[in-house]
């Protein structure tokens, strides 16, 4: 089993412009975005703004939509976009082979 | 095979063999030969049974374009005149480090002082049933092309599985040939790797209108035939006849030996900046290889490569450090080119250029003063110069409003503003290609009077069709204007400098079908808009195309997406239909039931008449829904941009005042009207009297019931601003005002604009131009009612029900689950 990294299964389960999720027990869950580019972020799935599941905003270029009140998150460095200020986490996430696979301690860091 | 040189013996130099006649492998030796030709014997084994060539003008040898002498890189003179032996056709099948020999599959074994392998790629057979079937092919060498040429003079039909360079190029060549091409791609847009969606779109048009099939999101699940290929099956169920079947879903860097023979392999092989493997005594080079993590598919790197493994072998080390690598696509007639990182994102700035008249797409990205990429489509011209600018990191932002006009513009002027550019245009340029409009003109109608935007377009035409001249207007108001501009309309947002109304006009105009269409013509200015207009073209689109427009789910609120209304907690709300207002002991208690076996910790009775139960869990909707659906309950579209309710009153059957059966007409419009998808909600009401219990008249359109009939009162709001409505007419039958009502829904549906409800609609169109469009216009009212009974067959599809069945799971379902407390498993959920 690799130690740093979670595969959480393929890119192509996560739509091209939209989400899915991976359900962190006792945590935040962390949403996964793929952008029209085909690009793959990670973020905690919790907007800067009043906690808003960014994994269900409308995802546009490099940024997603929150749902709850349309604060702009950028997807690469979780910091609100505009006139906004805050931060989700971001977690680093990477492709291989077609799977998409997260780092580890930052789900952990997730869950606590 | 006779291959007399292979052991002089007196030669006392270093053996160099070389395993691999292809691209990096023999330009390896040129690079080497220009340096020191006599510095070792050479020896290349090849698998192909000819001398070098460019593989890459394999596509114009399909398309017709060339024959094989004319790709030729080295013929049989070159390999003698340089003393270099040549194997051809038999291919290396062991490499012994220890003993520094290679062996061939026809048993000759020679000794080496230096190995270089340059064994390119294999090319990537997707493991589905019936690959191996005669007449599936890849396109990777001359005998691939022999293949397709035999098949293709035959005829038939082709599938080309894979929609990347070298499946379309296959696919061109074949057309050319006279084959029926069907392009099969996995992912949405075309050239993913390389294009982005716009440029992915418009090459797709431009394929399809060459006769060519084009299946995006198409994946194959079999390669069916009896002895031989005969069709493709889709895993949606679709089968298409096939008597040529080529794969081109991508390459594997070919390590075979490598791996055998001990070598560091991981996607390639390893090797350092010198191009030398785990063993001092391998060299590699070319696609087999992998260089500080990355491999390559494209021959640029391989020159540099090349070099750099040149200069190491002559102990000049240079040291190659990676390479940036542009693409083009080799479509005689479709201009492709891309470059670098198009991805975006932050920091990145998009600069788009959209010429929709020319079928041009431009797309620079810019990260911190320095070009990261570009995307270009139907006009590659500056290609180079983009790209030369990126691997330079160029510092462009002197250039930078001119940047996407090209070199020739950006260079041009010597001073980079657009305004002085504009100015100095004589007065017979032309401005607006569309309406064929010259500086001049524009100048004398601003000058007349014409003082935004919009009054230009109103006037002289100029930048009123495809927009792409709207900078230069703009440009001009300001120049004679100074700042006496008056803004222009209200666009939909920053992404483009198009009002509502102006969109809808031209999806209609130019018969649009795509949000990815209407962005190009459109000249959006950013790729993918944002989640302002993208709503709102998904409506447009919607609404001019009932039954045809693919809804694009991802250009939807979170609340139709899920069908739902998201509550602060992340959970949601789930409101089913109650017809009128009625309601049933099956139904109560199946809400009853809900509520419990899913802890909902709220149900309450809504403004709306009926129930809203709170706190349900994203992954429990479609279980929630089957129950209800058991019940025989449908959405209620409380969430939705979309008729949520029919209000009712008791009406004549049970008050003492009524005089219409009011709860009876509530039902059935709320039957002829559910499911329709509107610019904003609507909601309507019918009242059994004057009394008015079902509040109607602050409704979108509510009915009045009286003796002689029923009153039809429109554009009401008890919102924000509350509004009472304008009565509209009065009618004499339940099916006048069934009919009534169904036609003013769709010319709402038709004339608003995305976010705007029928009280500030009224409040901007005029009661008077609704009365002429309803109550004057018989046959119009007639047209409408029909066009909007004609959507509606389409939309009353419970989509509750079709999620409870499992459609689109994968918008409630999380893709994995992690648990820290069992040791960190991740359970994979596949959807
Ligand atoms: C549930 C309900 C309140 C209730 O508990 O009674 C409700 C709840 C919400 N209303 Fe409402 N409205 C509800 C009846 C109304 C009514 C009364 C009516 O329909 O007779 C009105 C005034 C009538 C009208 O619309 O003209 C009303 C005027 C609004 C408005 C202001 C609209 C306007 O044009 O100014 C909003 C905001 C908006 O839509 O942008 C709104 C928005 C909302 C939202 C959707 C806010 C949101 O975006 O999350 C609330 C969703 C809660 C949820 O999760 O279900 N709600 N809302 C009612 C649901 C009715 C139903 O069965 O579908
Ligand atoms: C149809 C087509 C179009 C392309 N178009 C472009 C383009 O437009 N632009 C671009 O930059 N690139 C293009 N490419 C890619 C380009 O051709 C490759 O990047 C390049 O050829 C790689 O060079 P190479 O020497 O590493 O591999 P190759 O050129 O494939 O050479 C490898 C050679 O090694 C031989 N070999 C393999 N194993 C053995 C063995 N065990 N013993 C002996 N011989 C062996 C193979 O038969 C082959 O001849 C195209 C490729 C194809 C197929
Ligand atoms: S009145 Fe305001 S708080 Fe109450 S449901 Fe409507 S939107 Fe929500
Ligand atoms: S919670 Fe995200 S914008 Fe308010």
């Amino acid at each position: 089993m690799n130690a740093e990294w979670l595969d959480i299964g393929w890119v192509d389960q996560i739509p091209v412009r939209g989400s899915r999720t991976v359900q962190v027990a006792g945590g935040d869950d962390i949403a996964l975005f793929r952008t029209a580019e085909g690009k793959v972020f990670a973020l905690l799935d919790r907007c800067p703004h009043k906690h808003g599941r960014l994994s269900q905003g409308i995802v546009h270029g490099g940024a997603v939509s929150c749902p709850l009140h349309n604060w702009r998150i950028s997807l690469s460095t979780g910091e609100a976009l505009g006139e906004d200020k805050g931060c989700t986490p971001t977690v680093p996430v990477k492709i291989d082979g077609g799977r998409v696979l997260i780092c580890r301690a930052s789900t952990l860091k997730a869950a606590a | 095979m006779e291959h007399s040189p292979l052991s002089p013996d007196a030669d006392p130099r270093e053996h160099l063999v070389v395993i691999g006649n292809g691209m990096a492998g023999c330009r390896a030796v040129e690079e080497l030969l220009a340096r020191d030709p006599d510095r070792f014997r050479i020896t290349i084994f090849g698998a192909e049974p000819r001398v070098n060539y460019n593989r890459i003008m394999l596509s114009p040898v399909l398309a017709g374009e060339k024959a094989f002498d004319d790709i030729v890189i080295n013929d049989a003179g070159w390999y003698a005149d340089n003393g270099i032996a040549l194997v051809a056709g038999d291919p290396v099948v062991a490499i012994d480090r220890a003993a520094k020999t290679v062996a061939t599959r026809g048993g000759i074994v020679e000794r080496y002082d230096r190995l270089l392998i340059a064994t390119g790629s294999d090319p990537f057979i997707i493991p589905v049933p019936g690959k191996d079937l005669p007449g599936v092919i890849a396109f990777r060498d001359m005998d691939d092309v022999g293949t397709m040429l035999a098949a293709a003079e035959k005829g038939g039909a082709a599938v080309v599985i894979g929609g990347g360079l070298l499946g379309l190029e296959a696919a061109h060549g074949l057309s050319l040939r006279g084959m029926k091409v069907t392009v099969i791609h996995l992912m949405p847009t075309l050239m993913e790797r390389q294009l982005d969606e716009a440029a992915g779109w418009l090459l797709k048009q431009a394929l399809e209108a060459r006769g060519q099939t084009i299946l995006t999101g198409a994946d194959t699940a079999e390669i069916v035939g009896d002895g031989k290929v005969e069709g493709v099956k889709l895993k949606d169920g679709t089968l298409i006849p096939a008597d040529l079947v080529v794969m081109a879903v991508g390459i594997r860097p070919s390590t075979g030996l490598a791996r055998d023979a001990g070598l560091a392999v991981g996607r390639g092989i390893q090797v350092d900046d010198y191009m030398v493997t785990s063993d001092p005594a391998v060299l590699a080079v070319g696609e087999c290889v992998e260089h500080d993590g990355q491999v390559y598919g494209l021959v640029a790197p391989l020159w540099d490569m090349c070099r750099s493994l040149a200069d190491g072998l002559v102990e000049k080390p240079t040291g190659y450090r990676g390479s940036v690598t542009s693409t083009k696509l080799k479509v005689s007639g479709i201009d492709v080119f891309s470059a670098g990182d198009f991805s975006g994102g932050d920091g990145c700035e998009d600069i788009v250029l959209r010429d929709a008249s020319r079928g041009v797409y431009k797309r620079v990205i810019v990260r911190d003063d320095r070009i990261v990429g570009a995307v270009l489509y139907g006009d590659t011209a500056d290609g180079s110069w983009y790209f030369d600018l990126l691997k330079k990191q160029e510092d462009v932002s002197d250039l930078r409003d001119l940047l996407i006009f090209g070199q020739a513009f950006a260079a041009g002027g010597g001073a980079a503003d657009p305004k002085a550019a504009v100015a100095a245009l004589s007065d017979d340029a032309e401005i607006c290609g569309c309406n064929g409009v010259t500086k001049g003109q524009v100048v004398s109608c601003i000058a007349k009077g014409a003082h935004s935007l919009d009054a230009v377009r109103g006037t002289c035409k100029a930048s009123a069709s495809c927009g792409s001249c709207t900078g230069l207007v703009e440009n001009l108001l300001a120049l004679t204007l100074g700042d006496d501009v008056q803004s222009g309309p209200r666009t939909i947002c920053k992404c483009t400098s198009f009002g509502h109304d102006d969109v809808r006009r031209e999806i209609a105009l130019q018969a649009m079908r795509s949000i990815p269409e209407a962005m190009q013509k459109l000249h959006w200015a950013t790729p993918d808009g944002c989640s302002s207009c993208r709503p709102a073209l998904n409506y447009y689109l919607l609404c001019a195309l009932p039954g045809d427009y693919v809804d694009d789910q991802q250009s939807r609120f979170v609340n139709e997406r899920l069908h739902a209304n998201i509550q602060k907690d992340g959970t949601y709300s789930v409101v089913p239909r109650m017809w009128g207002g009625l309601t049933n002991p099956t139904e109560l208690r199946a809400i009853a039931d809900v509520v419990e076996k899913y802890n909902a910790p709220m149900v309450k009775v809504t403004g709306g008449q009926r129930l809203d139960i709170f706190g349900i869990k994203k992954e429990d909707l479609p279980a929630v829904w089957a129950d209800l659906g058991a019940a025989g309950m449908v959405s209620g579209h409380a969430y939705g941009k979309a008729l949520r309710t029919v209000k009712t009153c008791v009406g004549s059957e049970w008050c003492r005042f009524g005089t219409q059966d009011s709860t009876g007409l509530g039902v059935k419009i709320e039957r002829m009207s559910w499911g329709s998808w509107m610019p904003h909600k609507f909601k309507i009401a019918v009242s059994g009297c004057p009394r008015n219990c079902a509040e109607a008249t602050i409704k979108d359109f509510g009915i009045v019931c009286v003796d002689s009939g029923y009153e039809l009162h429109v554009g009401g709001n008890g919102g924000i601003h509350v509004r009472a409505t304008d009565l509209l007419c009065k009618v004499a039958t339940e099916q006048e005002a069934m009919d009534y009502c169904a036609a003013f829904i769709q010319l709402y549906r038709e004339e608003a604009r995305y976010l705007e409800r029928t009280a500030p609609w009224i409040e901007r169109v005029g009661l008077e131009h609704v009365k002429a469009r309803i109550v004057d216009d018989a046959p119009g009212r007639e047209a409408l009612r029909a066009r909007f009974l004609h959507s509606q067959s389409f939309s009353q599809d419970d989509p509750w029900a079709q999620r409870a069945e499992g459609a689109e799971a994968e918008h409630h379902a999380p893709m994995a689950r992690f648990t820290p407390q069992e040791g960190g498993f991740l359970k994979e959920i596949r959807a």
